[in-house]
């Protein structure tokens, strides 16, 4: 079995679904980043058969991590500190994301306006409603 | 410098301050010599990309009223937009040319991006099938002035609820006011979507709707009559099947209280007979005229201009009880 070391400080986001790691990995900004970066495909899991894993080395203050929530709710992140977990962090949806999904309203300005960022806001918080900011278009998630 | 204000959708202003803005536009129908030069020396612009007879007229006579001048276009082929320039692009150019700006535009969201790039307030004169805020002033100020109040009615919305984007508007501006009860009129076909119907449930606001327009007429002390728009209809059969569904003549009027008033959002084709023109409860013409005292009074605000009166006590801000 292949092995990856521990990390000293950053954060483990752990239960990806399999195959969607590198999705997380672009969503989340983290090709931008400067910092080691592991992404564990196709792991072991004894409640999912197969998750991936991505292990950071940054504070993890540095990124947005609640567009997690929007993504995957069954993503758990862990914040490791001198290479132990000291939280278990709570993730809420975000109120507001950009450029992460796109408006398919082809009536939508972002259709055509060159540099217009995508973005989406939290209406309806029970129902994890999204709109898109110009048209306010429904996000709908591909199932 | 107070923030930049514009106008994107109808419920961008509180209830209070619609109350104030349409105090200012009863203010203008009476005393309209008194406006005649509040805005002399400003400019509007009217950025229309897309043809539009009443709105754009509506936003220059509105203008020209009030003693400013207008420039612009008509139709998006005839400026920039035509070479690819951007909406940021071309308001932020007009931001120097103009001192207030009315855009209309087929895609949905566009005047709010020229609002996040302008220097001067942008108000939406129409995005597509989004929002066509003016519109739903206009009917509120028609509908206060007529009827003398913004609560406690009973009105009749006839025709095409599920496309009339002038219906879904009004609807959700009129949720803010109380006791009002809703009748929505249309075939099968073109009923009201269900976001409104779950919007009116979720704010315990009763409705009822029906496909005949004899069975409530007695009942309505408004009507709102809306033409079925052929360009919705992929299916031209379809389209002649419904575009006469609802004829408002003088027979259907017999039935209606005395003080019911009829309104529309114009153009109209055939779904109000021409012969009901005269009948004095029919408001539609009224209603473009209603369209001109709420866009002055929207200048009036947008630029912050109405206080010169407040002071002059012809007008009370909002809580001044």
């Amino acid at each position: 079995m292949l092995n990856v070391g521990k990390i000293e400080e950053g954060f483990v986001l752990d239960h990806i679904k399999a195959g969607k790691g590198m999705q997380i990995y672009r969503d989340l900004g983290l090709d931008k980043l400067d910092s080691t970066v592991a992404i564990i495909k196709n792991a072991h899991s004894d409640k999912m058969g197969k998750k991936d894993i991505l292990k950071v080395e940054c504070d993890v203050n540095a990124l947005d991590l609640d567009i997690i929530a929007f993504l995957d709710h069954s993503i758990t992140v862990n914040v490791i500190k001198d290479g132990e977990i000291i939280e278990k962090r709570a993730l809420t949806l975000p109120k507001m994301i950009k450029n992460v999904i796109h408006c398919h309203n082809p009536r939508c300005i972002t259709s055509i306006e060159q540099g217009l960022p995508h973005i989406f806001i939290l209406t309806d918080e029970e129902k994890e409603l999204y709109r898109c900011k110009y048209c306010e278009e429904k996000y709908k998630a591909k199932a | 410098m107070e923030r930049l204000r514009h106008l994107m959708s109808p419920t961008d202003f509180t209830v209070e301050e619609l109350d104030h803005l349409f105090d200012v536009a009863e203010d203008i129908r009476k005393n309209m010599a008194d406006y005649a030069h509040k805005c002399d020396g400003k400019i509007l612009a009217t950025c229309f990309y897309e043809p539009s007879t009443r709105t754009r007229l509506s936003f220059e006579s509105a203008m020209l009223r009030l003693g400013g001048k207008v420039l612009g276009f008509a139709d998006g082929s005839n400026s920039s937009a035509a070479k690819g320039e951007s909406v940021s692009d071309t308001i932020r150019v007009m931001s120097y040319y103009a001192d207030i700006c009315a855009m209309r535009h087929p895609k949905e969201g566009a005047p709010m991006v020229a609002a996040e790039k302008s220097l001067i307030p942008v108000i939406n004169g129409g995005d597509g099938g989004h929002q066509h805020p003016t519109q739903t002033l206009t009917d509120l100020l028609t509908i206060r002035s007529l009827y003398g109040s913004l609560n406690n009615f009973t009105i009749g919305l006839c025709g095409d609820l599920k496309f009339g984007r002038t219906v879904h508007s009004l609807i959700t501006a009129l949720t803010r006011y109380e006791n009002i009860n809703y009748v929505f009129i249309s075939p099968e076909e073109l009923k009201v979507p269900s976001y409104i119907k779950e919007m009116l449930k979720a704010k315990n606001i009763p409705y009822k709707q029906v496909t005949t327009l004899e069975e409530v007429m007695p009942d309505l002390d408004i009507l709102y009559m809306t033409r079925v728009q052929k360009e919705r209809f992929f299916n031209e059969e379809d389209y002649v099947r419904l575009k006469d569904f609802y004829i408002l003549d003088s027979q259907k009027m017999k039935l209606a209280k005395e003080k019911m008033f009829i309104m529309h959002p114009l153009p109209r084709v055939n779904e109000i007979a021409v012969e009901i023109d005269d009948d004095p409860r029919a408001a539609y013409f009224r209603q473009s005229e209603y369209g001109v005292f709420v866009r002055m009074a929207l200048i009036l605000t947008l630029l912050d201009m109405t206080d010169e009166h407040m002071n002059q006590g012809l007008l009370r801000h909002p809580g001044d009880m």
